[in-house]
């Protein structure tokens, strides 16, 4: 007789590994990517709108003209040339920084992966907006952070929820380490905190002394207006900011950024330095050759356009296909629309169905840590061109029919699936 | 192929569209990497439009078939791979149409004079139809017990719930039916569970590898336990008694045999407390993957993975060139000779 062990290290693990378990619905994604399924899960940047002809050129004259470099070792806060063109960026958006206090990552996923190491122990408290998005909730979880969820509506985050959370945590004497928030075009929700409530979140989270973690990947790709000024650009205390080139330039490059105060920018350069040396110096020349040979804005203004007609198909096709008693919301820039499924369905349950149907999405459950969520999913626009995306709804549109004709079979007692979560790590190209 | 009839050049079929689409490619990566250990050469392949020109241009001297669920296995892709003239591993379609619908392949178990627990076959259009509440109280009392809701046709435990309790029925049966339109529903048997695989030498005698006993550590065998290393703990061969072992064996050959199955299979079973084998489901295309139960058979017997798989395409190659002598009706190959 002999056991067989299939993972001889089983024992050897740390507690942090709890929940890296194979999923069924994350094995379902594998169909996502067949060319016959519209994938409406993913939030790919449509990278075929770039000039790669351009693009091409210039990484080639880059590696002649500077190949050592490029190809060499670098600092581990990143180039200094890359982080003086990030502060212009930023001052696209109202920020005013010395290029000394950024700290250039692969991508921004590793700047919220490097401010959570330096902040979070075990069981301290991560604030973030319910929904979160998923990647960052992968990154917490796997510090052992706890997330407490606090709602938001189509203004964005409410103040006053947040407020009255962080006064009942106080009251519990539990540590908030950081408010984590997405302020425009957030994923997955599609909606933006406005303006007046962007000072009212500064103030609460002042008053009860919790920093305040801005993610704003999508700041630039808003449709229908100039870009409003970030919390950052508020107030030079409390805020640390993370940029990305994922949606401006490309996601293939993995350039982010960090903004912070001066003593945590310290850590982050040594955290970083401890976690891969230093960012790549190839991707960020890439990077930093585009924005300064390429027209970067006018690319990023082809980009809108791109994403705002497909913005205008998926909400044409849900508002002439969906049953009544769906939801959802109507972004002003970004890449998503959150939506809300009739009563008694569950998106992570239906999520085989759908991919029969040849359609495919993200379940809300994978952007809640507490197990909500469950009668909402996520769409993205971005990546199939418009024909696709009303043909995905319409097939999506069949597949909530049957849904509910099932669910309308056997009552109210079928309740909902136990397997709605997306317990692991989301795929990359979901995230 | 070489002159002494072996196999030099194959093809591994994996991906394809269904559910286990991730199992699949992962099988096939084993399965061709296993045959490259052996001297064979592979091309790696997943079903779509660009197939048949694909064979066309590039005959492989046969193919290995990794794709679970769907047309992998209810016998579509053979019948392509039959009309293109391309031998393959495994059993003919009209085999495994019916090995894959499960009520199908326990009827034909139970009329060999298997075991396999009583059971009751669905579709979602009789509860419709008739009042969901009616139909699965009329079963709670036809069927007392623990039962199992699963999908008629499909694999990896997709849409599969052990239920305990009458009132857990309508959310499983919602479960189940999110992955297929029928469903099966069967007394659940407690006991030691197992996989037998049973794999034909190059002569066509069937030999039981031996039994895989499954414990999945939090009590079910679904897609987590089934998937995450270390999520079950495995006996080769199983603790169960030599006769227990015996019968085991001896049921997964006779349902391969009942089943009309060929070259490899795998077949599910519970062995209750007195040793009675229990017929669950067979598998025309097991999965290979690192935590696949027939690879791990395969070394517990001290068999090679990639000489078990290279001996199914041999066969798989001297089937074809029997065939294309004889010249059986309706094959392309038949036509052109």
């Amino acid at each position: 007789m002999s056991g067989v062990d299939l993972d001889p290290y089983g024992e050897r693990y740390a507690a942090r590994t709890r929940g890296m378990t194979a999923s069924a619905i994350r094995a379902l994604f594998a169909v996502a990517n067949r060319p016959e399924v519209v994938s409406l899960a993913g939030g790919m940047p449509y990278i075929e709108a770039l000039p790669l002809e351009a693009v091409s050129d210039m990484v080639a004259a880059m590696v002649r003209d500077h190949g050592p470099a490029a190809l060499q070792y670098g600092s581990g806060q990143g180039l200094p040339a890359l982080r003086e063109m990030i502060c212009e960026v930023m001052s696209l958006e109202g920020i005013a920084a010395s290029p000394d206090d950024v700290v250039v990552t692969v991508g921004s996923q590793q700047a919220l992966d490097l401010v959570t190491r330096i902040f979070c122990d075990p069981g301290d408290v991560v604030v973030a907006e319910a929904p979160s998005y998923v990647g960052a909730l992968s990154t917490f979880a796997s510090y052992q952070a706890q997330v407490v969820h606090v709602p938001m509506d189509e203004a964005g985050l409410v103040p006053a929820a947040l407020d009255e959370t962080c006064a009942r945590l106080a009251r519990e004497g539990r540590t908030v380490k950081f408010l984590y928030t997405v302020p425009n075009f957030h994923n997955p929700a599609g909606v933006s905190l406005s303006v007046p409530r962007r000072d009212e979140v500064l103030a609460v989270a002042a008053r009860h002394g919790v920093l305040v973690l801005e993610d704003n990947p999508y700041g630039l790709l808003g449709f229908d207006a100039e870009p409003v000024h970030a919390l950052r650009a508020r107030t030079g205390d409390g805020v640390i900011y993370l940029g990305s080139f994922s949606k401006t330039f490309a996601p293939g490059l993995r350039v982010g950024w960090v903004l912070a105060p001066h003593s945590v920018r310290e850590k982050l350069v040594l955290a970083a330095e401890a976690s891969v040396l230093c960012p790549p110096n190839f991707t960020q020349m890439v990077v930093a050759d585009y924005l300064r040979t390429q027209p970067w804005q006018q690319q990023v203004k082809v980009y809108r356009e791109v994403y705002r007609e497909r913005r205008d198909a998926i909400l044409d096709a849900m508002a002439q296909h969906f049953p009544a008693g769906s939801t959802w919301t109507r972004p002003a820039g970004g890449f998503y629309t959150w939506v809300t499924l009739p009563e008694g369905l569950d998106a992570g349950a239906m999520l085989p169905r759908a991919v029969q149907g040849r359609v495919a999405y993200v379940p809300g459950g994978a952007f809640y840590a507490d197990g909500s969520g469950g009668s909402k999913m996520r769409l993205s626009y971005c990546y199939p061109p418009p024909d696709r995306i009303r043909e995905g709804v319409r097939r999506l549109a069949a597949v909530i029919d049957e849904e509910l004709e099932v669910r309308a079979t056997f009552g109210p007692a079928a309740g909902t699936s136990g397997d709605a979560a997306v317990t692991a790590p989301a795929p990359p190209d979901l995230a | 192929m070489t002159a002494d009839g072996g196999v030099r050049r194959v093809l591994v079929l994996a991906g394809g569209l269904s559910f286990e689409r991730d199992v699949s490619l992962r099988s096939g990566r084993r399965v061709a990497e296993a045959l490259r250990s052996v001297g064979v050469e592979v091309d790696e392949r997943d079903v779509d439009a660009g197939l048949l020109a694909h064979l066309a241009e590039h005959p492989p001297d046969a193919v290995f078939i990794a794709l679970h669920g769907g047309p992998g296995e209810d016998g579509a892709v053979r019948g392509v791979l039959d009309l293109a003239g391309v031998p393959y591993a495994g059993a003919a379609p009209h085999a495994c149409r019916m090995a894959f619908d499960k009520p199908t392949a326990k009827a034909l178990v139970r009329a060999a004079g298997l075991h396999t627990p009583d059971w009751v076959t669905l579709p979602h259009e009789t509860f419709r139809e008739l009042g969901a509440h009616a139909v699965l109280d009329r079963l709670v009392e036809r069927i007392p017990g623990p039962l199992v809701v699963k999908p008629a046709r499909g694999g990896s435990a997709l849409g599969m719930t052990v239920v305990h309790r009458a009132d857990q029925l309508p959310a499983a049966m919602v479960h189940c039916f999110a992955y297929g339109d029928t469903a099966l529903i069967e007394r659940f048997v407690a006991g030691t569970e197992v996989a037998v695989s049973v794999v034909e030498d190059a002569g066509g005698s069937a030999e039981a590898l031996p039994a895989v006993e499954i414990v999945p550590k939090d009590g079910v065998f679904d897609y987590a336990a089934r998937y995450t290393a270390g999520a079950t703990d495995y006996h080769v061969p199983a603790r169960l008694d030599a006769e227990a072992a015996r019968s085991a064996a001896a049921v997964a050959g006779a349902a391969h045999r009942a089943l009309g199955l060929r070259d490899l299979s795998r077949t599910d079973l519970v062995v209750d407390s007195d040793g009675t084998p229990w017929f669950l489901e067979v598998n025309v295309s097991p999965g290979m993957t690192e935590t696949s139960l027939l690879p791990m058979a395969a070394a517990g017997g001290g068999r090679d993975l990639g000489e078990l798989c290279r001996t199914a395409l041999e066969r798989a190659v001297a089937r074809g060139r029997s065939e294309a002598e004889s010249g059986p009706a309706g094959s392309h190959r038949a036509g052109q000779a």
